[in-house]
């Protein structure tokens, strides 16, 4: 098959998996819920990979738009509406517009500086949700609000596990089509130019911070839509979910999956989230240490992620 | 005035704690051009052995000891993990290493020792405090500081006037020189990683007498060691030393004032720093840019 062919096939088979996700997980010994948080944290690292594998910045603070995400929807659903859908926008918009103005900050510096000044970003805001108790609960956490049906005209939809299901995959072929659009787009070429030759790109007339605070914004946008539904599926948002180690998890399903696929974030959160789910079953005093040999392992031996692997695999084939 | 002079000596303290552990992960990432998140870990490690020698050594021996056994695993960690990463330029795959380092490290400890925190038992000739109005300035509390500097100061002397230390900060400038020159650049990096790792380990003992060991004891330190780096400039050991104090200290006098932002403190100083010098104070153009 040429590669084309290969791609369209590809992304038709994915999908038809993803739709018919309740009919066969059960099957094989998953459940629904654990699904719809694969597809979470696929959407979160997979914006997240628009900076670390496409531009080439080292963001270790994506935690904080996801977290943000949540507590918007959170909050919108307390405060404001008793709609499921304007409160996944709320948490939507409070990611994308935090990761805008803050991107102003960090898009001018570079590497190691990059992925500490995005981390002290992400700890300011932990320590807000942490110490804020009136408006987020402080340690706590979040709740108080529950994901309400959704109503088509004289339908009530009721969202238990299989049609929420349905409502993360909504959302998240929406943040998909989004990335996958920019990525083909020449905003998105123009992304890979600075991952690749920073100084050239420059050369070239572009200007390389402006493109970086775009990336920053666009992947802060879909990481408070992942963090929004995060907040509807456990009905409940923690202070964690803004923590750093959160925004190494990010970083690990990227690099796992593959930093250099657009699907290789997917492929990373369901074998992160399926492993972590079922060590923690099996060993719950220890699952720790099994995650961070997987991080070792993962480092040593297959440091182009699996869809990586697979890659040169096919080509050689 | 006795409440900031508290807080400010607490900070202090803590500040000469960022500091030696922001010099020894500052010397690896130099030298190993690894981002050693088990930074904290390793502190805990040595704070660990040493409590677990003391019965057997007293306070002195387990002083010593302690950090001594965390340099030899870290030895053994560099040659068997971090070794493999060297050449490899992007810093994310030391990154995620050594956190999952630190994920088996407090998994560990947690097992062998327990979760719960455990007291560490100092010299009562150390445990009194110096004067009754400034209670808090107790011998040991001294002790620590002088303990820090006296590190530090051995540290900066054996970089400056042994011919290994030599060696080592001409690595940090050049390493393929320095190998050309005919040093065995790995032995130089294991030993550089282990010194790292024993003034981690040291700080870790020395914590172990003012706080309780825990853990998750190297949690809250490790960021804030980061912060201290990037404040003084990545690079740089001196700058290193002075990111540490400044934090510290600043995180002292916030929880006089205002305790609630004490946490906070320590990232909104390195933001602004970072907006003002992109590099740090003292960091140097194109490390790990």
């Amino acid at each position: 098959m040429k590669g084309r062919a290969r791609t369209i096939v590809a992304t038709l088979v994915i999908w038809a998996l993803l739709l018919t996700v309740p009919a066969w997980l059960p099957e094989i010994g998953g459940y629904t819920a654990l699904a719809s948080r694969i597809l979470i944290y696929a959407l979160c690292a997979m914006a997240l990979n628009i900076l670390l594998g496409y531009t080439g910045m080292m963001s270790f603070g994506q935690a904080a738009y996801f977290g943000l995400g949540g507590y918007g929807a959170g909050l919108a659903l307390i405060h404001l509406t008793h709609s499921t859908w304007l409160a996944v926008v709320a948490g939507t918009l409070l990611g994308g517009l935090a990761a805008l103005l803050l991107g102003a900050l960090v898009m001018r510096s570079r590497g190691i500086y990059f992925a500490m000044i995005t981390v002290a970003i992400g700890q300011i805001l932990y320590f807000a949700a942490e110490r804020w108790d009136s408006i987020t609960g402080g340690q706590d956490g979040l709740t108080g609000f529950s994901r309400q049906p959704l109503r088509f005209g004289h339908l009530t939809v009721p969202l238990s596990d299989v049609p929420f299901y349905y409502f993360v995959l909504f959302w998240f072929a929406i943040g998909v089509a989004v990335l996958a659009i920019l990525l083909s787009s020449p905003l998105g070429h123009t992304f890979v130019a600075i991952r690749e030759n920073r100084r050239r790109a420059a050369f070239l007339g572009i200007n390389v911070s402006r493109y970086v605070w775009a990336s920053f914004a666009v992947a802060g946008l879909v990481a408070g839509l992942s963090g929004s539904l995060n907040a509807l599926l456990n009905n409940f948002v923690s202070p964690a979910d803004l923590y750093w180690v959160q925004s190494g998890n990010f970083v690990i399903i990227a690099v796992l999956g593959g930093m250099r696929s657009f699907w290789g974030p997917l492929v990373g959160a369901i074998i992160f989230i399926g492993f972590q789910n079922y060590v923690s079953s099996v060993l719950p005093n220890n699952w720790e240490t099994v995650i961070g040999i997987l991080f070792i392992v993962i480092v040593l031996f297959f440091p182009s992620g699996i869809l990586g692997i697979a890659r040169r695999r096919a080509r050689i084939v | 005035m006795e409440l900031v002079l508290f807080d400010g000596f607490n900070g202090l303290i803590q500040g000469a704690f960022y500091a030696l552990m922001a010099l020894g992960l500052s010397l690896i990432i130099s030298l190993n051009a690894v981002i050693n998140f088990a930074h904290g870990g390793f502190m805990v490690i040595g704070a660990y052995l040493a409590f677990t020698l003391e019965p057997y050594l007293g306070f002195w021996g387990a002083l010593v000891v302690g950090p001594v056994l965390a340099g030899i695993i870290g030895i053994l960690v560099e040659r068997l993990l971090v070794r493999r990463l060297y050449g490899r330029s992007d810093p994310v795959y030391s990154l995620l290493l050594t956190f999952g380092l630190a994920l088996i490290i407090e998994d560990s400890v947690r097992s062998i020792w327990g979760a719960q925190g455990v007291p560490f038992a100092i010299p009562a000739a150390l445990n009194s405090p110096l004067s009754s109005t400034y209670f808090f300035v107790t011998g040991y509390r001294v002790f620590v500081v002088g303990a820090i500097v006296l590190a530090t100061s051995a540290l900066f002397a054996f970089l400056r006037f042994s011919s290994f230390g030599v060696r080592i900060r001409a690595g940090i400038l050049d390493l393929e020189t320095v190998s050309a020159l005919g040093v065995n650049v790995y032995l130089l990096r294991a030993v550089n990683f282990a010194i790292g790792i024993m003034l981690a380990g040291f700080a870790g003992v020395l914590a172990a007498g003012v706080l309780q060991l825990s853990p998750t004891m190297g949690n809250d330190v490790i960021m804030a060691t980061f912060v201290a780096i990037v404040v003084g400039g990545i690079g740089s050991l001196l700058g290193s030393v002075l990111g540490g104090l400044i934090i510290g200290v600043a995180a002292g006098v916030t929880s006089a004032y205002a305790p609630v932002a004490s946490d906070v403190v320590i990232y909104v100083i390195m933001a602004a720093v970072l907006l003002v010098r992109p590099r740090g104070l003292l960091g140097q153009e194109g490390l790990f840019e």
